[in-house]
């Protein structure tokens, strides 16, 4: 990705690509991470959103590509070096009670990260130090001995943050963290991640299919669509004014707020195949209501349509002037 | 007019580990024929337990009391083969899963076909060729060949057209869909909204609609009940109910949908606390913990749902009902 | 754990089957530890006035003696404490070391996973009897060889229980989220995998415990296990068998207790399979 500033740079993926079988579920993916920003992800299912959080952590194994952290590339770096970096590089995941082990109290599933990199060493530190984190998330410290199963969706995502920021990460990937909780208590558990990012400074991916969840943390959105990024914009000008065919569709689907719904008919997409999509020309053409000739013939390569605003289109220009 | 279904007094019980949890309380509620009605509520509302009761699939699990009417018949506690005569062909049930409620080793034609010969005693050609045609009503592209693939075969959205469009094999009075979108993604959710939509003027059928997304309910549904640890606290036409709640949980409800719309905020609006666990007792009101507005007498004393409507309201717009001792003014 | 533990005791106790089943073991135990204190006999004590004499209460022989007059309470009591020491002994290395081999190889997976496997796939195709006699030929009879044999019984379907239990846990989120804490292999097959398929392994460890004691009987009964003057149920057993036509209570004494206490053993194995069932996990 030419013309961008490197400096900044907290994670750099270049190039990756997961393929599970014979199936690509990640092709191409390439983006810049900066530090202190927090980056959405946005994609439906299919769109490899949740592989790439994996890829990057190396929990799913990338046969091509690279990703740097601060310079190093954590694809071919050895296994203990691996298991160093680990400590800056957390995440949490969608199913609250299932990313917690049912024959662990969550103190100590919390404790589990101090343990490993063996910072402190007595057991009354670890416990004032779990202790202080728990609090933290709104969690009670009187709760340590409890165990998962005892605790509500809400509370075990809460649990799952504590133990993902006790080390001071300084990148938190956030993979649907909010998707499978209701939708009243959504708003706590987003405003705790924003309230920690701020207190330690941290980076974020937030990865997520929820569009207008994502519009109110992130600076800058990545789309997804089938294994490739197909945009990448500050969120301003994602909302505004979206090039791709895909995510003008994406934002077009999103349904009107309940006090202003009405009868009146939303523009639909055609039903995507239940194959795979494409593997030459761009995958997304088959749904597309501006695809043309060369869409066929070649996938589109993500180009700069505007300052910091990036698609992956054979007619983003075209698409740019006319506007949505 | 007999309302194609009628819910008088339903009581769901659980037993678990020795204790009573009581999922649904004295839940009351009618459906007109040819309404849309949408059950919005969070986990723990029962909002799901009060339909899989009528439809008697929690027998044996659950603890059961009330009155279920389905026209002209006591469907609640019917004997099986009561029920199967009514269940499939003019009560029927979209589920939030296409994928677990469509039978894996069966082809698609199988499974439509099946519900015409098994309930409208169709030959399985009669009833392959009526498949072909609902494929092709539901929109599924590639009709004939679809009827001969698995489930497996088809996207998450095609199975639950698939669902839909066997729902509607026998012509239903009513059809219950819950949580028909929950699973799809939000450009598949578009199109089954349309095409529940264009289905039920087509055909005129009743449908409940039962979805935590108060978004989804909006676009398809006359009238809304809001429910709340196993009650209705609020009912209402849905453009009334939405565009100005009486009850605090709704209205509070409301704000927390993030949206993409509208100015963009520092921080989410949210509700403190987090839903009722099933079966949680309570003295007073039950959304006393969290409510804004809560004061002492709603921790001693249970609000009761009464009947709002302004008083002359013309006869055809729906009842407005809360269950709040401080509703929101109107 | 507690929470596993507690669950699983209540539904134990609502099942009369597996209750009655653990009150008669926890008796059959009570009696071959303390029940030769009731009895004036020794086990090994000839009583030349009583040969083969029938079991009678009143007599100072409740049993009744074998062809040797010995008491065959006493003795019966000496072949069940053999027995279920070796049952319990065997089973616990078999538990040990068929957990660990099996985690190991159902977490890992991969080559490490074919190879162990393989291993384990060539032993169970072994037959056992054909070894076990080979080996006595060569190294003649012996007590380590008895316990080496017994041994090989349990831990093969345990490793392989267990490995089942590991694949299936390994693709679950929490694996996914210690790993990326940092955890090393070692420690989350520790804490991780293992703690988490406990169940089923506690129901099937009770189910090896007779499947060793019958073993280690059926090896006793060729004559390749126990010796004398030692006993165990199945060198009294063999000896019983030898007796049958005319003095069938040196066959019926033994042979009942074995019976009877295979079946508890069973009876409680499946009463703690249902117990652990619906588990959360």
């Amino acid at each position: 990705m030419s013309g961008l500033d490197t400096n900044d740079s907290l994670l750099r993926v270049t190039d990756l690509r997961v393929r599970f079988g014979t199936r690509t579920v990640l092709c191409d993916v390439s983006f810049d991470l900066f530090a202190g920003e927090t980056l959405g992800l946005v994609g439906e299912s299919g769109s490899g959103k949740s592989t790439l959080a994996r890829a990057i952590l190396r929990l799913v194994h990338a046969d091509r590509g690279a990703v740097l952290w601060r310079g190093q590339d954590l694809l071919t770096c050895d296994a203990a070096a691996l298991r160093r970096l680990r400590r800056d590089l957390q995440i949490v995941f969608q199913d609250p009670l299932a990313s917690l082990n049912p024959r662990m109290t969550i103190g100590e599933s919390i404790a589990e990260p101090l343990r490993i990199f063996a910072g402190e060493s007595t057991a009354r530190q670890i416990e004032e130090h779990v202790a202080g984190m728990l609090e933290r998330v709104g969690l009670d410290a009187g709760m340590l001995d409890r165990y998962p199963h005892e605790f509500s969706g809400g509370q075990c995502q809460r649990v799952g943050i504590a133990r993902a920021m006790i080390l001071l990460p300084k990148l938190l990937i956030c993979d649907e963290p909010v998707s499978s909780l209701d939708v009243s208590i959504q708003g706590q558990i987003v405003n705790l991640l924003l309230d920690l990012q701020r207190d330690t400074g941290a980076a974020m991916l937030f990865i997520s299919h929820n569009l207008a969840v994502v519009r109110h943390l992130s600076h800058r959105i990545l789309v997804m669509y089938a294994g490739r990024i197909v945009e990448i914009a500050a969120r301003d000008d994602l909302f505004a004014a979206p090039v791709h065919p895909y995510t003008r569709a994406l934002l077009a689907a999103v349904p009107p707020p309940p006090a202003e719904a009405s009868v009146r008919s939303v523009p639909v997409l055609t039903e995507a195949p239940a194959t795979e999509p494409p593997t030459i020309g761009c995958a997304y053409r088959d749904r597309c209501a501006y695809a043309v000739a060369v869409c066929a013939a070649s996938a589109p390569a993500l180009e700069a349509a505007a300052t910091g605003h990036w698609v992956a289109c054979h007619r983003s220009r075209e698409l740019l002037s006319f506007g949505s | 007019m007999v309302p194609a279904l009628r819910i008088e007094d339903l009581r769901v019980e659980f037993t678990q580990r020795g204790a009573r949890i009581p999922a649904v309380r004295d839940v009351s509620m009618d459906v007109a024929h040819g309404e849309c009605v949408g059950i919005v509520g969070e986990s723990g509302s029962g909002k799901t337990q009060v339909f899989m009761a009528a439809m008697g699939l929690n027998a044996g699990q659950a603890a059961v009391g009330g009155r279920v009417r389905f026209g002209v018949a006591d469907i609640l506690g019917a004997g099986p083969s009561e029920l199967n005569r009514v269940r499939g062909s003019k009560l029927t049930m979209i589920f939030q899963d296409p994928m677990t409620s469509l039978t894996p080793h069966l082809k698609i034609g199988v499974q439509l076909a099946e519900v015409l010969v098994c309930h409208a005693g169709k030959s399985w050609s009669e009833a392959r060729a009526a498949a072909r045609r609902m494929l092709e009503r539901v929109r599924v592209p590639e009709a004939a060949r679809r009827l001969t693939q698995y489930p497996h075969e088809l996207s998450g959205g095609l199975r639950q057209r698939v669902m839909i469009g066997m729902s509607l094999m026998c012509e239903p009075t009513l059809v219950i869909a819950d949580e028909p979108t929950t699973a799809l993604d939000v450009t598949v959710q578009a199109q089954i909204i349309d095409l529940l939509r264009s289905l039920r003027a087509e055909a005129g059928m009743a449908l409940v609609l039962i979805s935590h997304d108060l978004a989804v309910v909006a676009g398809l549904a006359d009238r809304i009940l809001v429910m709340y640890a196993g009650r209705i606290v609020e009912s209402g036409g849905a453009g009334a109910l939405f565009r100005h709640a009486l009850h605090p949980y709704t209205a509070e409800l409301l704000k927390c949908i993030p949206s993409i719309f509208g100015p963009q905020l520092a921080r989410l609006p949210t509700l403190t606390g987090q839903p009722p666990r099933p079966g949680e007792a309570f003295v007073g009101c039950a959304f006393a913990p969290r409510c804004p507005r809560a004061a002492p007498r709603c921790w001693t004393e249970r609000p009761l749902l009464q009947d709002v409507s302004a008083a002359g309201a013309e006869r055809h717009t729906a009842a407005r009902r809360v269950a709040c001792h401080f509703p929101l003014s109107t | 754990m507690r929470a596993l533990a507690g669950d699983a005791a209540r539904r134990l106790r609502s099942n009369p089957g597996a209750v009655c089943a653990l009150a008669a073991i926890l008796c059959m135990v009570a009696l071959a530890l303390i029940g030769p204190w009731f009895s004036p006999n020794g086990s090994d004590a000839l009583d030349w006035s009583h040969v083969a004499s029938s079991p009678a209460l009143q007599s100072a022989h409740w049993f009744g003696t074998d062809r040797l007059g010995r008491d065959l309470y006493a003795r019966t009591l000496e072949g069940a404490r053999v027995s279920m020491a070796i049952g319990l002994v065997a089973s616990a290395v078999s538990l040990v070391f068929g957990i660990g081999y099996g985690a190991i190889a159902g977490y890992v997976g991969g080559r490490t996973d074919q190879l162990m496997m393989r291993i384990i796939e060539i032993l169970s195709g072994l037959p056992l009897i054909f070894f076990v006699i080979f080996l006595t030929v060569i190294f003649g009879r012996s007590e380590y060889l008895l316990f080496l044999s017994v041994g090989a019984v349990g831990w093969l379907t345990m490793a392989r229980i267990v490995r089942g239990q590991a694949l299936s846990i390994r693709r679950r989120e929490f694996i996914e989220a210690a790993i990326a804490s940092g955890a090393g292999t070692a420690r989350i097959i520790a804490r991780h995998v293992i703690p988490n398929v406990i169940g089923p392994v506690i129901v099937y460890a009770t189910l090896t415990v007779p499947q060793i004691i019958m073993f280690e009987s059926f090896l006793s009964f060729l004559g390749l296990g126990i010796q004398e003057p030692h006993a165990s149920l199945g060198t009294l057993i063999a000896e019983g068998a030898g007796e049958m036509e005319a003095a069938p209570w040196i066959l019926l004494v033994p042979g009942g207790f074995l019976a009877l206490l295979l079946l508890s053993l069973n009876l409680f194995g499946d009463g703690l399979r249902d117990a652990f069932d619906v588990k959360e996990g």
